[in-house]
């Protein structure tokens, strides 16, 4: 199967410095916001990769971020933040919207091959009514749908179960390889509880999800009770990820044997101190920064998140590069400091 | 009916277009009727008009009705009867 998870960390760190070296001087040549920036914090040429110049990633709710004409924009994509209020812009040409939807489909063909799995969508299909304006949620779900056929829905417009249509849906297809695809609350809620319930076979499935754990640690359920309690039900091809609109394209894949996010061969974390801002070691959490080559439109191509991680280990998982978790969100009060800061010199 | 006018159907029927409506030059996002939740239906009309599966690359590939065309013939379908 081809995979995107192929290359050490130093072969990685190796390709990954000189073609985001070149994204970082074809973004101040094309973004003068971001060359502002980067003149305004004393920049200088990186040598490593966690010494490429980031951007905080509140920084697309603040400013217009772009690296190509007006007319070159193909699609503007939007996500709103926590608060609500404000909106991420991210500006794609033709080129970078084909290129992250070719690598979210080499990244995601990783794990499932090349063909196209009968799927089940954890979800509904009333979140795509309004065809115009789907939320985050409705153009994940649409992104992945590309990776499956015979899509069957397992929520109904109400929001409820449709246990006769998965129970279909497994008659016809159970015995084969399958794709379940869904919110990582949505999946606990109603799949996992009703397979349990209904005695519902899902040892075929292959499960993707996402979406962030905070629902579910509210009601004590942790990465690891998770995935044992979907064992329970026959599902062990657990897949976890992480990504944000702001580097769409980009994910980083939880690994066969769970417990670790990886990086696919075009990107890379780094974690940080959220005060000193230096690169943390393995084992010691702080905020994580993610590269992609992808973002040539606008420049998310080197990104401080607002969550925090830890780098589990490097080169010693299921497949090469860090492994590492996403832990959580930092809280409010500290990330705002360090956006002001490039507000002013923006 | 030719191969050719079954595609021009599936893609009429799929993008919801009238009867008569010009498909050969359409391409993925200009025409407002393609958008990523119609590319689905018409992924899974053109499987079920000529009993083909394609696979996930030809699906993100397929960004216009020549490149349909195309596609279609790694899996077998001639467009030139």
């Amino acid at each position: 199967m081809s995979s995107v998870f192929t290359l050490p960390q130093a072969a990685k760190e190796e390709i990954l410095l000189k073609e985001l070296s070149a994204l970082v001087e074809h973004h101040r040549e094309n973004c003068e916001p971001y060359e502002r920036i980067l003149a305004a914090s004393g920049y200088q040429p990186a040598t490593t990769v966690a010494g490429l110049p980031w951007l905080p990633v509140r920084l697309f709710k603040n400013l217009e971020l772009k690296s190509i004409p007006d007319d070159q924009v193909y699609k503007v994509l939007t996500s709103s933040g926590t608060t609500g209020a404000e909106v991420s812009k991210i500006y794609l040409d033709k080129a970078a919207a084909g290129e992250q939807t070719r690598k979210l489909g080499a990244t995601v063909q990783s794990v499932l091959g090349p063909k196209r799995l009968p799927m089940i969508l954890v979800d509904t299909k009333a979140m795509l009514k309004d065809r115009k304006s789907f939320s985050a949620r409705g153009a994940g779900v649409l992104g992945m749908s590309n990776f499956g056929r015979n899509h069957v829905w397992a929520l109904d417009n109400e929001g409820h179960v449709d246990v006769q249509a998965l129970r279909d849906f497994l008659e016809k297809y159970g015995d084969e390889p399958f794709l379940i695809f869904g919110f990582t609350y949505l999946v606990w809620l109603h799949l996992y509880e009703v397979a349990r319930d209904n005695g519902l076979d899902l040892s075929n499935g292959i499960l993707i999800h996402s979406g962030g754990w905070k629902k579910l640690v509210d009601q004590a359920v942790s990465p690891e009770e998770f995935r044992k309690r979907l064992a329970g039900v026959g599902l062990t091809k657990v897949h976890n990820y992480y990504g944000m609109i702001e580097q769409i394209g980009t994910i980083f894949l939880e690994g066969p044997t769970g417990g670790s996010l990886y990086c696919p061969d075009f990107a890379d974390i780094v974690v940080r101190d959220p005060v000193t801002w230096e690169e943390l070691p393995p084992g010691k959490p702080g905020l994580l920064e993610v590269i992609s080559t992808l973002p040539t439109s606008y420049p998310g191509h080197v990104l401080l998140t607002e969550d925090l991680g830890v780098v589990h280990g490097i080169d010693d998982g299921d497949w090469p590069g860090k492994r590492f978790s996403v832990l959580g969100r930092l809280p409010r009060a500290e990330a705002r400091g360090c956006s002001d800061t490039y507000r002013e010199a923006a | 009916m030719s191969e050719l006018q079954r595609l021009r159907e599936a893609f009429r029927t799929s993008l919801d277009l009238p009867a008569d409506a010009p498909v050969d030059d359409l391409r993925y996002q200009d025409n407002e009727k393609w958008d990523s939740l119609a590319h689905m239906s018409l992924v899974a009309a053109i499987e079920d008009e000529f009993s083909v599966m394609i696979d996930t690359d030809d699906v993100i590939n397929m960004s216009s009705f020549t490149e349909a065309i195309s596609i279609l013939g790694k899996y077998g379908v001639d467009f030139n009867e």
